[in-house]
């Protein structure tokens, strides 16, 4: 078996991946391989050709290749190493990688830090245990853009979707461009899950109902789908009795939720967040394993791409700095506890030295929509730290707020950071 | 093909019952042919249940069930050998929660000694809580009964089908009984959608249809299949899992749901029991859903439908026969017979569980009446009772995987990301002695797509390699049959501007 040595190994070349190579490149790391397990580089991006990613970075409305394609190469002019078409298997704590491929075989790699950049994966039919038979036609909405955009077929005819997300939305308006014509999109919730742009460009625009607190009750067809029997649900999720109705069509699409992909990170024993799916991670993005650090959606599902190249920067910095005995490790880190109408935030632990040289940003996921002014709060669990006001909150748009060097001495103080998002009073 | 479509034996449905017949019948020389509706084997009823290799302990005594219950579990070892299918014996429990369910224990372990099942013995609450952490704490005490086992029920069907294949037995899919063809009361062949075999034996094991089978050749007009529904969840093995095979103590109509191990790793929670109609009809419901998981948390508490990643549906083939033991009031006994009224048939009907333990008994039974019958059986000497199993990445040692690459290099790529499942067993799969020609196909012989992403990641890859291997198009790919087919036409050629 071949055996590989590398300062650093980052597991997946999504803009996580390609953004920690760059940085731990530029950071001082020798050796740095990223490792994927398509043919290509780019993760997920590679399908998803519609436009609206860099809208942060590059002020620039680009599709996904094209963000990921200014990465790569960047990548490779600092001198990233690429590992393509290869499995990695199976990580130990002491930083072997297991991994496989056509032209090498088995590989072990051994490096003195791993990235994780995984992304994250969706959550499929079972998940949301929808009754019925299991016919052909019932698919993950980025299983279809994958047919769609990668490889040029269609799933299907008429089309029902499950579920607000993003990407049942953008192939909403994907499938509609290819001739399919989409019934209609179901959400459970009394509100959307993804963005407010994608429900008006990829719906609105191209007149597809869309219908809240609504669901599947039953899949019918016993080779490919034929219906979908929908049925209303009241808050608290009960069917409503006779809004039954059957929707003649010969494909489901699901876009209910997307896990982080945590697999390798278990077997490595890193201590995940029930609340994310992700490993519990500081400002450095380093998990409680030393040595191990995770970025992008691996850590928790963001909707912006820009968010993502920024995590992949800082994981790949803190392992090159990690890699030459320069990172921070036995400062105090205190705890961020996720409070009223937060449903949790990255990162999970803060460094308050760190502070003195950038600012630090965390991340959050509101519960409910809130569509009023309201403030976000960094608090000690009484008094209010740092504040941040917005017009709104939704669940579906990832919230931040910014930790300076101002904050530094009420900080200190703080046996704990509680973060929640307050109405305003105006 | 044998030459006309004349054959010896032609036997009626490729489920394990019908495999296992096509296997043990293949030591003779016989011209057998088996016919199976699916387009594939062992898709039915046999790749849809607990897969438990039963101890015998449930099973009437007296019946023909306990009887062939007992006299295959000890066949299961060299069985497994032979055909290299997964199997394991780690015992099973009948567990008591609460006082109250504790005679019911001493009732199955009577029933257990008077069938013949060996090493049962009554364990305690603390034994029980010992090696099964999970257990519902109101645990009272259970039953070890160490005989039984668990294997993988389409691994075994497939494994007997393909040694009987190299044994020189035909194999005909999607191919339909619709007739016998009789000389006087004589069977002489049947009649199918691809026309005629001519036959000197026909053997019904067709499972749900067996009644319908049976009525065309006028024999025991009475007798009716009513399908019994249940159903199961399968959850995430990195999430939960129990390490043992636990039954709650049964019902008068049922085993009961259990929580139980597999093969495969992965716990799976089920059946409930629902008797319905159409015998096509597994369909996932709500209430049974939910039915299952009540039940399987009175075994184990904390069982979280958040763990579940996959459901599925499978239908006990219930019948009405009557125990031929007399003074046994039981009528929902196996039959497996050769009736006097016709000749040319032997008859199998009302194989529910636990049809899949027994089926080896099954087979080595109907040997023996065929013997009774004046059929004379000769060996063949090249017979080859071994069915070598082919590479699976996953169980092999690093060591093992890098020499298996550098021999094909296909087996370094990755195609399932949950089961790790390669390219080179998928390859080897379609061109294997039984061809898995659908998706579902790849996915009962490889266990691929059974994972947390459900076949996310892999399907739009195993379409590609399917039609690569098979030389059509993606779009002639289906799930399971013509009717199937997962996409409908390529994109417009512009790409649909954005
Ligand atoms: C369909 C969709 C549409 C989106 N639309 C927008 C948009 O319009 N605008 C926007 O700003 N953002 C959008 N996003 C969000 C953003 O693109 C994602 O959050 C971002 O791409 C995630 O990057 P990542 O690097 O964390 O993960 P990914 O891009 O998923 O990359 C993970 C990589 O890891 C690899 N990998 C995983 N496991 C292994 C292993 N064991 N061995 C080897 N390799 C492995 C995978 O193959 C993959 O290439 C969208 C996301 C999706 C899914
Ligand atoms: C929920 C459930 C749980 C169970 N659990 C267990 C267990 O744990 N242990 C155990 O031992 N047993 C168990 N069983 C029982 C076991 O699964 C069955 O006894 C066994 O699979 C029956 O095999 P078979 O070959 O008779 O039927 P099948 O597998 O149904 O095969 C019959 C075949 O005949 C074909 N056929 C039908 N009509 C025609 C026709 N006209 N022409 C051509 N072909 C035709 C069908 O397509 C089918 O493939 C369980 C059963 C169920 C439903």
């Amino acid at each position: 078996m071949m055996i590989r040595k590398c300062d650093i190994a980052v597991i997946g070349s999504g803009p996580g991946g390609l953004a920690a190579a760059i940085a731990a490149k530029k950071n001082g790391a020798k050796q740095v391989l990223l490792i994927e397990r398509d043919r290509e580089p780019g993760g997920i991006l590679l399908q998803c050709i519609h436009n609206g990613f860099g809208v942060e970075i590059f002020k620039k409305d680009l599709p996904g290749p094209a963000y990921a394609q200014h990465f790569i190469n960047e990548a490779q002019e600092v001198g990233v190493n690429f590992l393509l078409d290869t499995m990695i298997l199976e990580i130990t704590k002491d930083k072997r990688i297991f991994a496989s491929n056509k032209t090498e075989g088995m590989l072990e790699i051994q490096a003195k830090a791993v990235i994780l950049a995984m992304g994250c994966r969706e959550r499929t039919r079972a998940q949301v245990r929808l009754p019925g038979a299991r016919p052909a036609g019932v698919y993950t909405a980025g299983t279809a853009q994958r047919w769609v955009n990668v490889e040029g077929f269609m799933p299907g005819k008429k089309i029902v979707i499950l579920g607000s997300g993003d990407i049942g939305m953008i192939m909403a308006r994907r499938l509609t461009f290819e001739g399919a014509k989409v019934e209609r999109v179901l959400e459970i919730m009394p509100y959307l899950s993804g963005l407010m742009r994608n429900y008006v460009q990829c719906l609105q625009d191209f007149d597809i109902p869309l219908q809240m607190q609504h669901t599947v009750k039953r899949i019918i067809g016993n080779e490919r789908v034929e219906a979908i029997e929908t049925v209303a649900v009241d808050n608290r999720w009960q069917e409503v009795p006779g809004s039954e109705e059957v929707i003649p069509c010969d494909t489901l699409l699901l876009s209910v939720g997307l896990v982080p992909e945590n697999e390798l990170s278990r077997q490595v024993g890193i201590h995940l967040d029930p609340l994310t799916a992700g490993p519990f991670v500081d400002n450095y993005f380093q998990t409680e394993t030393k040595g191990f650090f995770a970025a992008g959606n691996v850590v928790h599902v963001y909707d912006l791409v820009d968010w993502v190249t920024g995590a992949g920067l800082r994981a790949g910095e803190s392992a090159a700095l990690y890699t030459n005995n320069k990172l921070q490790m036995n400062n105090k880190k205190i705890a961020i506890q996720h409070g009223q109408n937060v449903h949790h935030v990255i990162p999970q632990f803060l460094d308050i030295d760190s502070l003195s040289a950038r600012e630090e940003q965390l991340q959050m996921r509101v519960t409910k929509p809130l569509e009023q002014p309201v403030k976000v709060q960094v608090t000690d669990g009484k008094e209010v730290i740092a504040s941040k006001a917005l017009p709104y909150a939704r669940p579906g748009e990832m919230v931040t707020i910014s930790l300076k060097d101002k904050h530094i001495d009420l900080l200190k103080k703080a046996e704990q950071l509680v973060v929640q998002i307050a109405e305003r009073e105006e | 093909m044998n030459k006309n479509g004349n054959y010896d034996v032609i036997i009626i449905g490729g489920g394990v019952i019908g495999c296992m017949l096509a296997r043990y019948l293949s030591r003779y020389t016989l011209d057998i042919l088996l016919i199976e509706k699916e387009s594939d084997i062992g898709s039915v009823t046999s790749a849809a249940n607990t897969a438990i290799v039963h101890p015998g302990y449930d099973a009437i005594s007296g019946s023909l069930k306990a009887k062939l219950n007992v006299a295959a579990n000890p066949m299961w070892d060299n069985l497994a050998g032979e055909l290299q299918f997964a199997f394991q014996r780690h015992g099973d429990y009948v567990v008591a929660i609460g006082e109250d369910e504790l005679a019911r224990l001493d009732m199955l372990l009577q029933r257990g000694k008077q069938n013949g099942v060996p090493g049962m013995q009554i364990v305690s609450a603390d034994v029980m809580r010992s090696r099964e952490p999970n257990i519902n704490p109101a645990v009272s005490g259970a039953i070890w009964a160490t005989s039984g086992g668990i294997c993988d029920p389409f691994g075994v069907t497939i494994a007997a089908a393909e040694n009987a294949v190299l044994n020189g037995v035909t194999i005909l899919r999607e191919t339909v009984f619709e007739d016998f063809i009789w000389n006087e009361k004589r069977i002489v062949g049947i009649k199918t959608n691809r026309g005629i075999f001519t036959c000197r034996r026909a053997i019904n094991a067709a499972g749900l249809f067996a009644d319908a089978i049976m009525h065309k050749a006028g024999v025991r007009p009475d007798f009716k299949i009513t399908p019994r529904k249940g159903e199961y969840f399968v959850l995430d093995r990195t999430d939960f899992t129990v390490n043992n095979v636990l039954f709650p103590v049964p019902s008068d109509i049922s085993k009961g749901i259990l929580v139980t191990t597999t093969v495969h790793g992965n716990t799976i929670i089920g059946p409930n029991a629902q008797n319905i109609e159409d015998k096509e009809n597994k369909e996932n419901t709500k209430s049974g859903m939910d039915e299952v998981f009540e039940g399987a948390k009175k075994l184990v508490p904390n069982i979280n439908p958040r763990h579940v990643i996959a459901v599925f549906a499978g239908l006990r083939a219930g019948g009405n026969a009557a125990c031929q033991t007399p003074g046994i009031g039981y009528s929902h006994d196996f039959i497996v017979e050769i009736p006097t009224e016709v000749q040319g048939l032997v008859n199998l009907g009302g194989i529910e569980s636990p049809g899949l333990t027994a089926a080896p008994a099954i087979a080595q039974y109907v040997v023996e009446l065929l013997k009774d019958a004046g059929e004379k059986l000769q060996e063949k000497k090249n017979w080859n009772p071994v069915r070598p199993a082919r590479p699976q990445f996953r169980h092999l040692t690093h060591e093992e995987c890098d020499a298996l690459i550098k021999k094909d290099a296909r087996y370094g790529r990755v195609v399932c990301r949950c089961e790790n499942v390669t390219e080179g067993e998928i390859v080897a799969e379609i061109h294997s002695p039984i061809p898995a020609l659908t998706y579902d196909a790849i996915k009962r012989r490889t266990w691929l797509g059974t994972g947390r992403c459900q076949g996310g990641f892999d399907m739009p890859r195993v379409t590609e390699i399917l039609a690569r291997e098979l030389g059509v198009s993606q779009l002639e790919i289906s799930k399971k049959n013509g009717a199937s087919k997962f996409l409908c036409r390529p994109t417009k050629e512009d790409g649909g501007a954005q």
